[in-house]
């Protein structure tokens, strides 16, 4: 009794003040909490909170912006790279992210990030890869498997007709404006601790005026894949990490002795 | 300030410097490119903000994006390019955020050419981009008046959270006259109290198109029409010409407004009682003022450089109380005056009707002959 009563209490996990306390509108399972959650704590460390200013996609995260307690705008499908820069280029001192998935960013939204990581802006995207359109309820995008079934390639993707699924990190990489390029994943605590510091690191990226920084989250949607939450976590591990390999595809020589 | 010889394109670039614009992005096309390559130069030198971004698309979502940060700032382009912003206009629109474009509309449709035309009329004033909204629509015909609008545009811009677009057109962007600039007015000090620049030390804000619940949506709907009566009741600008004692009226904006000018001026001198109505305000379009000429005219020519888009407007206030003709050259030409003049005749001289459409007996007219186009 005496111990019990000696313990002191400590706080070990608490909401971030960057996130806000709302109700999710995502579905049981998917990974886009998390990477809500990793964005809100990069931001908290830094103390960057009132210096943010997030850019929201067309997708299932169109109202990413309830989640966080910062200011949010809302881009047209794909345009976040475009309206970021608009934001950049009038307040330089300010950290503007966008975050966008697969359809948004690889698919309608291609020509806008090519030339965001062409110019070097200065921004950070969060680029959510699910192989899948999840606001629509489930169709092909440009990261989607060969083979994968969707509603739109219901027999699964066919290469020869499709087209191949699209690597974005691999390609943006090589743009001479890009600092930090870097793929993780969603899919188990190890892999979620790697993409928190590859968060932390492509806000460094910014804050160190070193251009463009990118990096890609693995990521789940186990109601249009339809699977159980494990299935589609092991999904991921098994048949989307061998496509799309946990990678670091450019990180600039100016975050040399940079630690997270 | 002195006047000088200045172009359309430079002298709305530097009137815009002039009127504070702290962000300028753009893409080049024919025949704006000027106010591009100017902004290229002058923007940075004041240490402003100039992007070339690598679409027209782009370049709307780029404004849209600094617009929202309550900065202010704009674009141009020329009729193709406008038809890629159309989506980030509708969303500019569902947000409230004000900018403003400049329009050197060009021959159409699809490439067309590059030469002068009036086609955008319908694209600038009665929509483009999906949904309800109305963007305040100002047409120049001088190099002067495309400074003066231009410097007004912004200032009805914030007035009204609103987008305020300048409809020049290719002769307009291009042609040399003497035209006096405005002073350098100091940038803006403070933010709006809805600009998302970063929360320090308030609430969060969010700047949005998106009202997923429909009742809220209509609210909103009901709230940009409110502010387009507003507007429509505090906005509406032309001028008139000899319109005292006429009987005739040529109705004409912009270019095709300030031929007609020249045509009303030689109609006078053969004693013709005719005047010159030139909406400046395309929107909103002066629907009251062109009820009340209907009271003392016998007859009405609407003239322009597209197949009688504006006419359709004009239809509309005038509710077949008086005749109408209509009169146009097409796809990037300028009528000369006296093509004008020879309408301006035809309506005094020869029997006219309040029925039919006049944009089909103006093409009978071509078709039969009577018109000969040079």
């Amino acid at each position: 009794m005496d111990n019990i009563m000696r313990t002191e209490v400590q706080t070990v996990y608490s909401r971030p003040p960057s996130l806000s306390q709302t109700p999710t509108h995502y579905c049981p399972g998917c990974t886009h909490g998390i990477a809500h959650r990793l964005i809100a704590e990069v931001l908290d460390e830094m103390d960057i909170r009132e210096k943010t200013i997030g850019v929201a996609p067309v997708g299932c995260s169109v109202f990413a912006y309830n989640y966080f307690t910062f200011d949010w705008v809302e881009a047209a499908h794909g345009r976040a790279p475009a309206m970021a820069t608009g934001i950049k280029r009038v307040l330089p001192d300010r950290f503007v992210f966008t975050y966008q998935g697969d359809g948004d960013l690889a698919s309608i939204g291609m020509s806008e990030i090519m030339h965001v990581a062409g110019r070097g802006e200065n921004i950070t995207v969060i680029f959510i890869n699910n192989a899948i359109f999840g606001m629509t309820g489930g169709q092909m995008a440009p990261t989607s498997l060969p083979g994968q079934k969707t509603t739109t390639s219901p027999n699964g993707r066919d290469v020869e007709t499709m087209g191949y699924p699209l690597h974005m990190s691999e390609v943006l990489s090589r743009m001479d404006g890009a600092g930090y390029v870097v793929r993780r994943s969603l899919h188990d605590p190890k892999n979620i601790r790697l993409a928190k510091k590859a968060i932390r690191t492509a806000f460094e990226t910014q804050k160190r005026g070193l251009g463009f920084s990118m990096v890609e989250l693995l990521s789940t949607c186990n109601t249009n894949w339809g699977m159980t939450v494990q299935e589609s976590l092991t999904w991921l591990e098994e048949h989307m990490i061998p496509m799309y390999p946990i990678q670091d595809f450019k990180v600039s020589s100016g975050l040399d002795g940079f630690k997270v | 300030m002195a006047k000088e010889f200045l172009e359309g394109n430079f002298a709305m670039a530097e009137a815009a410097v002039r009127a504070g614009v702290e962000a300028y992005f753009g893409y080049p096309i024919t025949p704006q490119t000027e106010l591009l390559e100017w902004m290229s130069s002058r923007m940075p030198e004041l240490k402003r903000v100039f992007l070339q971004a690598e679409s027209e698309v782009a370049a709307i979502n780029m404004v849209y994006g600094a617009a929202c940060t309550g900065s202010r700032v704009m674009t141009s382009s020329s009729s193709p390019g406008v038809s890629l912003m159309m989506e980030g206009l509708s969303y500019i629109a569902g947000t409230e955020v004000p900018m403003v474009l400049i329009d050197v509309v060009r021959g159409g449709p699809g490439l067309g050419n590059i030469a002068p035309s009036q086609g955008d009329y319908n694209q600038l004033v009665h929509g483009g981009g999906h949904g309800d909204y109305h963007p305040i629509v100002l047409a120049p015909a001088s190099v002067q008046e495309a400074i003066d609008l231009t410097v007004l545009a912004f200032d009805l811009a914030e007035k009204y959270r609103n987008i305020c677009m300048v409809m020049a057109d290719g002769s307009i962007g291009q042609m040399m006259e003497p035209a006096e600039l405005p002073e350098m007015r100091p940038l803006r000090t403070t933010t709006p109290d809805w600009a998302t620049d970063g929360c320090l030390n308030r609430d969060q804000r969010i700047l949005t198109s998106i009202l997923i619940d429909p009742t809220l949506e209509e609210v909103y709907n009901h709230k940009i029409l409110n502010t387009w009566y507003r507007i429509q009741a505090n906005e509406v600008r032309y001028k008139e010409y000899y319109l005292d004692d006429a009987e005739f009226v040529v109705i004409g904006f912009g270019t095709a407004g300030r031929i007609a000018l020249t045509a009303v001026r030689n109609a006078r001198a053969e004693g013709i009682k005719v005047g010159l109505f030139r909406p400046i305000s395309l929107s909103p379009f002066p629907f009251p003022q062109i009820e009340e000429l209907v009271e003392s005219t016998q007859g009405i020519l609407v003239t322009e450089m597209n197949t009688g888009q504006m006419l359709e407007d004009v239809k509309m206030a005038v509710k077949g109380r008086v005749p109408i003709e209509f009169y146009a050259r097409l796809g990037g030409i300028v009528p000369y005056p006296d093509e004008i003049l020879g309408e301006i005749r035809r309506l005094a001289h020869e029997p006219r009707s309040p029925d039919g459409d006049p944009r089909a007996r103006w093409m009978q007219r071509l078709k039969d002959g009577v018109i000969t186009l040079s």
